[in-house]
């Protein structure tokens, strides 16, 4: 079954006078549990396509498919539903609240999905000791390393437990370490918990983790293969 | 706090905590200021009215039907001083007097003018009217006095007459004679109206009754409550207690002197309006940080998007922020203008001259705000609706974001 599924999508950007292609019309297949990558230089459309696939910007045409729901009819709340339920975002710049502690940032959406505050209190504290903050409940972002609110970000991700999570350029604010270990923590929750991941990288060590790797240059799919991905245990372990 | 959103909220407020604390103070001190000067207002109200009412008019009259819109002589109360002390006896107040009312011309040795005569009850008259205490020359009228007069001080010069001195009076008495007296002039009042000091003059009840072939009746009894707020109570007890009694009613001082209540209306809606900008100055300086906050937080409001909420859920974010916001300055306010207010409710203050004037008219010589209920509730939380509404504007404009182009927001 395909956890995600796209036709013919397009999307074209205003710039001035000029008209500049964001997608060209792709088309993609996503099965559920596949760990993916999307490649390829800056202006070449994986954010683009990203955003498309979590519904969080408007195209010009398209067909978007994730399970059983076409998501381009949806209107903007039932958008904001099928995020809050079904959908995990790890974005580049971290983008946690500052005034919540790692704790509630990860409580937050559990509140927003109506689960009740014992339940996602032991719920949240179990997916931090999970990705390895342990013991940093209660900190805020600002006292965290760039490593340690990845992972918060990446706990807040995944603790409803989605079909899928969107990664945008994850590791560009990390150093190779911390890098590495958030990748080994992507690849643990993708054979784990069977969550579909697609991620949009230009960093090769990233794209040694998919098992899927589609290649991107001016708004097209230029590239589509498997891959084995590294070994987990390859690459060091760090606490980030 | 087990809610994440409403710990979400209070923090919210305190990342700038300056511009929060410049906001809340505004809030603080209208707040405070309402407080103060609504119950000011209350209180002054209140002694405007008691101040009016208690130098003639009384809280409340007892007459016949249409007396107050045509006082003629006839429109009498049958065997007034013993209704008013039935009313004296069952109310067990002292402060009810009876009078009677008439027209007369009073001459001296060398002129003549129109004026009112009143038949009053002596011994209860102090009890009800200011006036016996404004006597500046002589005294006032004792059970006693029979032919005896008191004029108030403009009349006493025009008429060119001293303490001791007599006067002539000529009228219509009740059954259309001829009424006709002379009174010793034994008290000279002075209550600081020219109008009242030059056009009224008193006679015990007993003597113009007789003078005027009123036989035992008289035109009103006058009621003094022991507060305002007591009024509509005593009014029904008086109700009560004349009932059976053809063609009397029982008038309030909204009745009787509706000028005033015109005046304290008029000086209300001066003072709301005045209110009005205050709140609305209020309103602009929250509507200007909830803009500010929301414009500042475009970016994270655009990643909560992503994550999952709506634009409703982010417009009752702001809407809580600003809930808090107005309920910090709303209890802090109120505390404040609350022993400001309860603290001149007790000691009272005054303002220079208003001593001496006071002494003049017989009047209280200090002020005393008159905190209640309202006066505490009644501005603050107007200011709170008001902010509520000022919030409203920056709360909508959540609606128009797209998560994606609020992410890339600087």
């Amino acid at each position: 079954m395909s956890a995600i599924h796209c036709m013919q999508l397009c999307k074209t950007f205003k710039q001035g006078d000029e008209t500049i292609t964001g997608l060209d019309h792709v088309d993609i297949s996503i099965e559920v549990g596949e760990f993916v990558c999307l490649s390829g230089p800056s202006g070449s459309g994986k954010t683009t396509l990203l955003n498309a696939i979590g519904g969080l910007d408007t195209h010009d045409s398209v067909e978007i498919h994730m399970g059983n729901i076409r998501i381009d009819q949806l209107d903007k709340g039932s958008l904001a539903d099928m995020r809050l339920h079904n959908i995990g975002f790890v974005f580049q710049a971290y983008n946690l609240i500052p005034v919540l502690s790692a704790q509630e940032n990860v409580e937050f959406v559990m509140q927003m999905q109506g689960i009740v505050a014992h339940e996602r209190a032991r719920h949240a504290r179990e997916i931090l000791k999970e990705v390895g903050l342990e013991g940093m409940e209660d900190r805020r972002p600002a006292q965290l390393s760039g490593g340690q609110q990845q992972r918060v970000a990446v706990a807040r991700a995944i603790v409803s437990q989605p079909q899928l999570v969107l990664a945008d350029e994850p590791t560009a604010n990390l150093d190779s370490v911390t890098a590495s270990h958030l990748m080994n923590l992507f690849s643990r929750l993708n054979q784990h918990h069977h969550i579909t991941f697609i991620i949009a990288t230009h960093d090769k060590r990233v794209m040694g983790y998919a098992k899927r790797l589609i290649k991107m240059r001016d708004g097209k799919i230029i590239g589509d293969e498997k891959q084995t991905p590294v070994a987990i245990e390859d690459v060091a372990d760090s606490s980030g | 706090m087990s809610n994440i959103a409403l710990r979400l909220a209070w923090r919210n407020l305190w990342r700038y905590p300056r511009r929060t604390w410049l906001t809340v103070g505004a809030m603080i001190f209208s707040n405070s200021l309402l407080v103060f000067s609504i119950s000011l207002q209350f209180g002054s109200y209140e002694m405007m009215i008691n101040n009016t009412l208690q130098a003639f008019t009384g809280h409340i009259q007892v007459q016949r039907e249409g007396y107050l819109d045509d006082p003629k002589m006839r429109y009498v109360l049958p065997d007034i001083t013993a209704m008013a002390d039935r009313l004296r006896s069952s109310l067990d107040s002292n402060q009810i007097a009876a009078r009677a009312a008439g027209f007369a011309l009073v001459s001296s040795n060398d002129r003549s003018y129109g004026l009112q005569i009143l038949g009053v009850e002596p011994e209860f008259e102090p009890f009800v009217s200011t006036i016996p205490g404004l006597i500046k020359q002589g005294r006032y009228l004792d059970k006693d006095s029979d032919e005896e007069i008191v004029i108030g001080s403009v009349l006493a010069r025009n008429l060119k007459v001293k303490l001791g001195d007599e006067v002539t009076f000529l009228g219509s008495g009740r059954d259309d004679s001829f009424a006709a007296g002379v009174a010793r002039v034994v008290g000279i009042f002075e209550t600081g109206s020219a109008d009242l000091d030059r056009s009224m003059a008193q006679v015990s009840l007993a003597y113009f009754q007789d003078a005027f072939t009123m036989g035992g009746s008289g035109h009103s009894i006058t009621l003094r409550a022991a507060t305002i707020d007591e009024v509509p109570m005593l009014k029904q007890r008086v109700k009560t207690l004349i009932a059976g009694r053809d063609k009397l009613v029982v008038l309030d001082w909204e009745v009787l002197q509706p000028g005033l209540k015109q005046a304290i209306q008029a000086d209300m809606t001066s003072a709301w309006f005045m209110y009005g900008v205050l709140i609305i100055l209020v309103a602009f300086s929250v509507l200007n940080t909830q803009l500010m906050s929301v414009l500042e937080r475009t970016r994270e409001f655009g990643t909560m998007m992503a994550l999952g909420l709506k634009p409703s859920n982010l417009a009752r974010l702001v809407m809580t922020e600003t809930f808090m916001m107005a309920s910090l300055g709303l209890a802090i306010g109120v505390f404040i203008g609350y022993l400001i207010t309860a603290y001149l409710s007790v000691v009272g203050f005054s303002y220079p001259g208003m001593e001496e004037m006071a002494d003049k008219f017989n009047l209280p010589d200090r002020m005393y705000p008159n905190v209640s209920l309202l006066s505490l509730t009644l501005g603050p939380g107007i200011v709170a609706i008001g902010c509520l509404l000022a919030a409203i504007y920056p709360a909508l404009r959540l609606y128009l974001l797209l998560p994606i182009e609020a992410m890339r927001a600087v």
